[in-house]
């Protein structure tokens, strides 16, 4: 059965997954916005560095995450000098390198659905005094809305199911960052394997099910990878 | 600018509130036109396709950009590259009507229409809605999403976001091409009538004649970027030197009214300065104002006037110009009364009948076709 830690690690998990997939929103959405407009000549290094956690082993992720936050670090020293400590560790640790490495599931979605809209509608919103910025929330965000959704539902979905970044940055700490792929993995090396099924059968489910509504309501308008 | 660049200004009227001058090089294309425009009546920018029109349209309206560009309107100066001066789209006040309609799919027709007016100045005089809605018979829309709308409804609606504006001129570029014949036959009407009702002035983009002849007021042919020739529809079509006229379908319209019918032999008599036309009977009131298009190669030239022929319409004309721009083809310039014509016949009639400027001769007209 679920245990009380099963469940500690559960809500953990939804908490991670939502902040991480609120901030990847906030930053993905001008990041996409760019790549799809933008001619210069950056574009294709922006576009390669976004990507790069689909490709990379997730261990190398978390070990230069685990560098350049920790004490020795640019980014260390940074949140030192802020006051807020180191962030390996904790619970923002996980939550920043959570959005660093599912952010190219939100990001491209958007970018998908950012250029299907084309440049005629843009055109006549200027004929029709928009602004550019006003263009952009009255005519290209409620065009792209099945691209938010997928944006949204797989940002959520991949953070859940994440793991190496995690135990690399997050560590196995009960509370704080134990999530619910970091559990299956105690539960396997402790061999109960029992409480495994349980956490790994609702993870299965949750994932198959998130995929099915994707393919079915959304539609496979924007499904990367 | 570039060296030795010919520019056209165009003659159409004293005061010209609208000045446009561009330049631009895409390689394999080039720009470079300077025009003169009224500020009202409709001026279609005539052309081929890959004549530069969109792209002038276009670039009047701010969506691209010259690198060497002046524009000013009713005194306003739009854009001015030597002073860095390049007012963006939406800050122009201008009308846009798309080839495709573009209504934004996420809103209805309302929602469209209503688009653009949140977004102008309370204290510009907006124009009456309701009654543009009434002219292109659009009210019982409103709510309808865009996806709802045949393809003419939504070029009427189109139309209406434009105008709703109120705004000092009305751009469009090729806004029939995607309607099938009887949708066009359906919008074409509203668009004189608007213009006549609202006086805006109106820059239209077409490749079609059909188009050109019942709308026009001012032509402005295009060719290969450059002005090839403007000024009012009838001289600036019965020009013989202009590329539209060496084209197989090349015709002039002439404006004329209604002065009287021959019930019995089901025929109408049409008057213009300096003759009569004699057209099939049209259920026109005497007096009506009509445009009559008469295809180039419909028309023979005689040196006397031919006792006996079948053809009603022989009428005393001037050769005013000869054209020779296609192997074995002979375009000829007439002047008929005040109205231009143009005559395509074979190289050899013309050398036959030692054709020059200046000369006197008879026309016959085979075949007339009412545009309006």
């Amino acid at each position: 059965m679920i245990t009380q830690a099963d469940l500690e690690t559960l809500l953990l998990t939804f908490k991670v997954a939502s902040l991480a997939t609120v901030f990847m929103l906030l930053l993905g959405t001008p990041l996409a916005w760019w790549l799809t407009i933008t001619r210069s000549s950056w574009k294709g290094g922006v576009n390669a560095l976004v990507a790069l956690p689909l490709v990379l082993p997730p261990s190398v992720l978390g070990f230069y995450l685990l560098v350049l936050m920790g004490p020795a670090g640019p980014v260390g020293k940074f949140t030192i000098w802020l006051g807020v400590g180191t962030l390996p560790f904790t619970f923002a640790g996980l939550v920043v390198a959570s959005v660093l490495y599912s952010l190219p599931f939100v990001v491209q979605p958007l970018q998908t659905a950012f250029a299907a809209i084309g440049q005629k509608p843009l055109e006549a919103a200027a004929t029709l005094r928009a602004s550019p910025l006003d263009t952009f929330f009255s005519v290209v965000l409620p065009l792209a809305k099945p691209g938010f959704l997928t944006a949204t539902i797989l940002g959520f979905a991949h953070t859940v199911g994440e793991f190496g970044v995690v135990l690399m940055v997050g560590g196995n700490i009960p509370d704080k960052t134990r999530v619910v792929s970091v559990q299956i993995y105690n539960h396997v090396e402790a061999l109960e394997y029992r409480e495994a099924h349980w956490l790994a059968g609702g993870l299965l489910l949750f994932s198959f099910a998130v995929l099915l509504i994707l393919y079915t309501v959304v539609k496979p308008q924007a499904v990367t990878r | 600018m570039k060296a030795g660049a010919k520019t056209r200004i165009c003659p159409i009227e004293m005061i010209n509130p609208i000045s446009a001058r561009f330049q631009l090089d895409y390689g394999e294309f080039q720009l470079d036109v300077d025009l003169n425009l009224p500020g009202s009546g409709i001026t279609v920018l005539f052309g081929h396709s890959g004549s530069g029109k969109t792209t002038l349209l276009r670039c009047i309206a701010g969506l691209q950009r010259a690198p060497h560009a002046y524009l000013e309107v009713n005194g306003n100066i739009w854009e001015d590259s030597r002073r860095k001066l390049f007012l963006p789209a939406y800050q122009r006040s201008l009308g846009y009507v798309f080839q495709e309609a573009n209504l934004f799919p996420h809103l209805s027709v309302a929602g469209n229409l209503q688009y653009g007016l949140k977004r102008i100045a309370k204290s510009a005089a907006s124009a009456d809605l309701q009654h543009i809605l009434e002219l292109l018979g659009i009210e019982h829309l409103l709510e309808r999403m865009p996806d709802k709308l045949s393809g003419g409804e939504r070029q009427r609606v189109a139309i209406a976001r434009a105008l709703a504006l109120n705004p000092e001129i009305l751009l469009m570029d090729e806004p029939l091409a995607s309607l099938d014949f009887k949708r066009k036959q359906e919008i074409l009407p509203f668009i004189s009538q608007l213009q006549r009702e609202l006086n805006i002035p109106v820059l239209y983009v077409t490749h079609s004649r059909q188009e050109a002849g019942q709308l026009a007021d001012q032509l402005v042919i295009l060719s290969a970027g450059r002005v090839q020739a403007c000024g009012p529809l009838p001289e600036t079509l019965g020009r013989s030197d202009t590329q539209l006229a060496q084209d197989m379908d090349a015709a002039s319209v002439w404006q004329v009214r209604v002065s009287g019918h021959e019930a019995e032999y089901y025929l109408t008599r049409v008057a213009f300065n300096g003759g009569v036309l004699v057209l099939p009977l049209l259920d026109a009131a005497i007096g009506t104002p009509l445009r009559v298009q008469i295809l180039a190669r419909d028309v023979s030239i005689v040196l006397k006037s031919p006792a006996a022929t079948s053809i009603l319409n022989v009428l005393p004309a001037t050769v005013t110009g000869i054209s020779e721009q296609t192997p074995g083809q002979s375009v000829i310039g007439l002047q008929v009364g005040d109205q231009p014509l143009l005559a395509h016949i074979t190289r050899k009639s013309a050398a036959l009948l030692g054709l020059w400027p200046g000369m006197a001769v008879y026309v016959q007209i085979k075949g007339t076709s009412i545009l309006n």
